[in-house]
């Protein structure tokens, strides 16, 4: 049966590759790149198929970025920056100004009541708390008819898909017009940008606090990943929660954040990229007519401290009234390591679908999981990060039993080379991975706007493909023997740890 | 055509700059220029003699073929004993492999040219796809013919399947945003409803290969069928190949759909005790309407001002004001077959649930005093008018839309005809299928949350009844005793 295969194999392969690169000369063509004198970036792709466009602004500053004692602080400001500007949000700017500056000194004046160590006046904190929310209330009579102006804009032009991101690495802004309101999107997004306003700023962290509860509290798999990424990390800022811990996010101020953004939100951070039915040499000016305003600021200090070697196992075991997990992280380098596209075939080989190895060993021969994974990119990818496994044991099996087999594939990586068969379908995956991504605008002003940000040249995201075609097996067995060593390793592990009080105990294995 | 219409609108383009190249300082001074007509490429439906239908649909952007075929009958037509049945046949089609090779070797032969073969179960159809680069399209294809026309459901991959659905079943109450939607469904529907029912050890365990070989036998059948091809391919070559391959399928004994009675929900408040979370997940259900409904209209206009996106009434008030959630939003459902769920949701911190709850009902009270304005009309209708390019915006959604008009029996031109009846939704017409639909003593209040954080009792707002999800135990032998599983 195989034997038939591979000479239809070949051929695919090499109409594969020729595909490709007709596919990077088309984007060449279509693609324009202008750097701005304030900094910054400016990508257009024009994809006339539908009189739409998508956009996505890549600012290159994250949670790792948050201040000491201020996790979830970029987060915050992400949530921010929807709430308008001196002319979209409030009826009288000026005034607002100087209710929200009362807002902040009222907060103050809380805060270091709250936080005092020793000798804090219960009365008198009481009388600033009340103090502070009547600030809070009075500057909100400036906003409070037109709360959320900027989305309902937005949405009442037309806008698709109008969401925000931050991760550890980054912060993303994006959503679809259609293609009549460039004009009026690059006025909105780079008003954004130049006169954001921190109102209504303590709602809002409630708003994230429950977003916390949401995610992470409320969740036993969020709560394990905030506990696991905690333990991988001990110097480097990765050990954070990228929505915050709670006493930080009961602490942290509107002046905190719109530090933040006078720090990161620097034109010299920011990749601005738009996909859709627009020419580059009308689209171009327009945008430059509104982002060229957003004044230059020196690019922020890019030091954070480097995580040093993990000289032992680190374990993190919770125990839960919920189902058993295992998970397990090994220290790698970043994405611009020359072994990046190795540990990208490394995931694929392990976890792409049914023929991948873990899927094979642990769903299909033995049986014990229902799900199971290799992947890298835990908790980001910008700096040395984790290359992760994990199992969902099925009802009867083990968190040690899945362990044990995904460590069985590991040692199989390490000792035996990969077959011919498995290195030829990781490199057609990896080109039809590739070609599958590039028909939508949203995706491809992500990838672009993303590849441009992190190696100043959006042609990565075609080059990461004749890399991964230069892959040995050589290649894997050595990234394998480097990488996957029980010293290097940080294990998570939820164990079921009974029902809930109150609940009839099972009458056997099964019922809760 | 489409050529000749971005060069009009480049031209409009300059125009517009010409006008103001100077700096808007509000965002009214910004200039929109009409947007050009579009009119995307439109599939091309064939009917075969057996009743197959096939909607062929050119896009040459990348060098893809996509297709998908939609079979009759879902699992709301499968026993309630064997509830789940869809579930193993959606998996095993695919992966039980064919007559003449295992899904194994499928897996083998699909991978290496980076193509999909996928095969999947739902309430009311079931789905094969294929994914492929075009160059791979015999191949491809013919997998997917084998497996429509000689699937094997080898007994291996059965109990693979099942496995995994048990173990779903084990893992079902350890999120609550999972148990609010299942249990929030069960109170709308009924708890029997084959819109709400759960697969249970004990229903799963029940199936067999000869149930999988008989629904395969009973629904897959050309004239109960309808395909949808996207890609760079040619249509007239498509479509012959297509007539060789199903022209000469016999025509089968046409499919019966389940006739399903609904019952009205049962209102009042209703309680899931969860100790391990400081969010309490809080929903307002009863059963929606249909698209076919003529109030369609009126309702989209409405969900859009009432619960929608950042512009909405539930969003601005609750989220935005009261700083209340996070995840705050409802509206009235539309089924495209049956009645959607009507459902208000919030998610909030355990010591605001009362207060939270509170706060839906006084939006719901407050509809008929303070009805949606004129204002918040026409933003909603904004929205959806200047968003709607985005629902036909590339050759595979029109496709999808079409295929689902037809699944359903819609006018083809469904979606043209939306456009014009929304804009002439009215105030009055809002006002009026809100009072319709909107019956807050006819709504149940499911509680997901941690009792003992609440700022008062649930009880305190009327009569209770805790619900009962524990797991029922699998039947001897379903699952290993040694589990020490809840």
């Amino acid at each position: 049966m195989k034997s038939r295969l591979i000479p239809t194999f070949v051929i695919c392969f090499v109409i594969g590759s020729l595909a490709l690169s007709q596919n990077l000369a088309s984007f060449e063509k279509r693609t324009t790149v202008k750097k701005l004198d304030n900094g910054l970036t400016m990508i257009v792709c024009e994809r006339p198929e539908a009189p739409v466009f998508s956009f996505f602004t890549h600012v290159d500053a994250g949670s790792v970025q948050d201040p000491m004692g201020k996790t979830g602080l970029a987060h915050m400001f992400e949530h921010m920056a929807f709430k308008g500007t001196d002319t979209i949000g409030t009826r009288d700017a000026a005034g607002e100004q100087i209710a929200l500056q009362k807002v902040e000194d009222a907060y103050a004046a809380y805060i270091g009541e709250r936080d005092k160590p020793v000798k804090r006046d219960e009365e008198k904190l009481k009388q600033l708390q009340q103090a502070w929310k009547d600030a809070i209330a009075a500057a909100d009579k400036y906003s409070a008819p037109y709360n959320n102006e900027f989305g309902k804009i937005v949405e009442s032009e037309g806008g698709e898909g109008m969401n925000a991101f931050t991760n550890l690495d980054e912060t993303g802004y994006h959503f679809s017009f259609p293609v009549n309101r460039l004009e009026l999107w690059a006025y909105l997004e780079s008003e954004r940008f130049i006169h954001p306003v921190m109102r209504q700023f303590y709602k809002e962290r409630n708003v994230v606090i429950e977003e916390r509860r949401m995610r992470t509290d409320s969740n036993p798999i969020g709560r394990l990943i905030e506990q696991f990424t905690e333990e991988a990390f001990a110097a480097h800022p990765y050990h954070r929660p990228t929505i915050g811990w709670i006493s930080d996010l009961n602490s942290f101020s509107a002046t905190d954040a719109q530090r933040f953004f006078d720090t990161y939100y620097v034109p010299a951070n920011m990749v601005v990229a738009v996909v859709g039915d627009v020419k580059a040499s009308e689209a171009m000016p327009v945008m430059e007519k509104y982002f060229s305003r957003i004044p230059a600021r020196p690019k922020p200090d890019e030091f954070t401290t480097s995580e040093p070697a993990q000289n032992s196992e680190r374990r993190v075991v919770l125990h839960e009234q919920a189902q058993p997990l295992y998970l397990e992280g090994y220290h790698r380098p970043d994405y611009r390591s020359p072994d990046d596209e190795i540990y990208d075939a490394i995931a694929d080989l392990m976890s792409n679908g049914r023929t991948s190895r873990l899927y094979r060993a642990l769903v299909r021969d033995k049986q014990i999981a229902s799900d199971s994974a290799g992947f890298s990119g835990l908790p980001g990818s910008k700096y040395p990060h984790l290359f992760a496994f994990y199992a969902f044991p099925i009802p009867g099996h083990k968190t040690q039993e899945v362990a044990d087999a995904i460590h069985a594939e590991i040692e199989r990586l390490k000792k035996e080379d990969i077959s011919d068969d498995e290195l030829k379908m990781i490199k057609t995956r990896a080109k039809a991975t590739l070609i599958r991504s590039l028909g939508s605008n949203e995706g491809l002003a992500f990838a672009l706007g993303l590849n441009q940000a992190r190696y100043d040249d959006w042609r990565e995201l075609f080059r990461g493909v004749d890399r991964i075609d230069k892959v040995t097996k050589a290649d894997i067995r050595r990234v394998a023997n480097q990488t996957f060593v029980p010293n290097n390793r940080t294990v998570g592990i939820i164990e079921f740890a009974g029902p809930p009080p109150g609940a009839a105990a099972p009458p056997q294995g099964g019922g809760q | 055509m489409k050529r000749a219409l971005i060069c009009l609108f480049s031209l409009m383009l300059v125009t517009g700059h010409g006008q103001l190249w100077a700096q808007a300082t509000t965002w009214q001074q910004v200039p929109i220029p009409k947007l050009p007509a579009f009119n995307p490429p439109q599939p091309k439906r064939i009917q075969l003699p057996n009743g197959m239908v096939i909607f062929l649909q050119e896009d040459h952007e990348l060098p893809m073929i996509d297709g998908v075929a939609r079979i009759r009958g879902g699992e709301r037509s499968a026993a309630s004993g064997k509830t789940g049945l869809l579930d193993v046949y959606g998996e095993v089609w695919r992966t039980g492999g064919t007559r003449t090779r295992t899904g194994d070797q499928l897996d083998d032969f699909l991978e290496q040219r980076a193509a999909k073969v996928e095969t999947s179960g739902t309430v009311d159809s079931t789905t094969i796809t294929w994914s492929c680069l075009k160059e791979d399209f015999d191949d491809v294809f013919n997998v997917f013919d084998d497996l429509l026309k000689n699937p094997e459901f080898r007994a291996g991959k059965i109990e693979i399947a099942k496995k995994g659905l048990y173990d779903g079943i084990s893992r079902r109450n350890d999120d609550p945003g999972q148990i609010g939607g299942r249990e929030a469904a069960k109170l709308a529907y009924g708890t029997d409803s084959p819109y709400a029912r759960v697969a249970e050890y004990a229903t799963v365990a029940a199936v067999t290969r000869e149930d999988l070989v008989a629904w395969h036998h009973t629904y897959v059948q050309p004239n109960n069928m309808i395909l949808g091809v996207v890609g760079d391919f040619d249509a007239a070559k498509m479509e012959a190949r297509l007539r060789q391959a199903f022209g000469a399928w016999a025509k089968g004994a046409p499919a019966k759909d389940a006739e399903i009675a609904l019952k009205s929900t049962k209102p009042g408040y209703y309680l899931v005790e969860k100790t391990d979370v400081n969010q309490s997940n809080i929903q307002m259900v009863a059963l929606g309407t249909t698209r076919k409904n003529p109030d369609y209209f009126a309702i989209s206009v409405f969900n859009e001002a009432f619960g929608g996106g950042f512009s909405s009434r539930l969003f601005n008030d609750i989220r935005t004001t009261k700083g209340l959630a996070y995840a705050v939003g409802g509206g009235i459902g539309t089924g495209w077959d049956h009645p959607g769920m009507l459902r208000m949701i919030v998610m909030t911190k355990s010591q605001s649930t009362v207060e939270s709850i509170q706060a839906l009902d006084e939006e719901l009270a407050d509809l008929p005093k303070r009805p949606i304005n004129d204002e918040e009309i026409k933003r909603a209708k904004d929205a959806i008018l200047n968003s709607f390019i985005f629902r036909f915006d590339s050759p595979g959604k029109v496709l999808q839309e079409k295929m689902a008009y037809e699944f359903y029996g819609y006018p083809l031109d469904f979606l043209e005809n939306y456009q014009k009846e929304i804009e002439k939704v009215t105030k009055e017409d809002v006002a009026r299928v809100a009072a319709k639909y909107i019956h807050r003593d006819q709504m149940a209040v499911l509680v997901v949350g941690n009792v003992s954080e609440f700022d008062k009792p649930l009880s305190s707002l009327g009569a209770v009844s805790k619900l009962n999800i524990a797991i029922p135990a699998p039947p001897p032998g379903v699952v290993p005793e040694e589990s020490g599983q809840q």
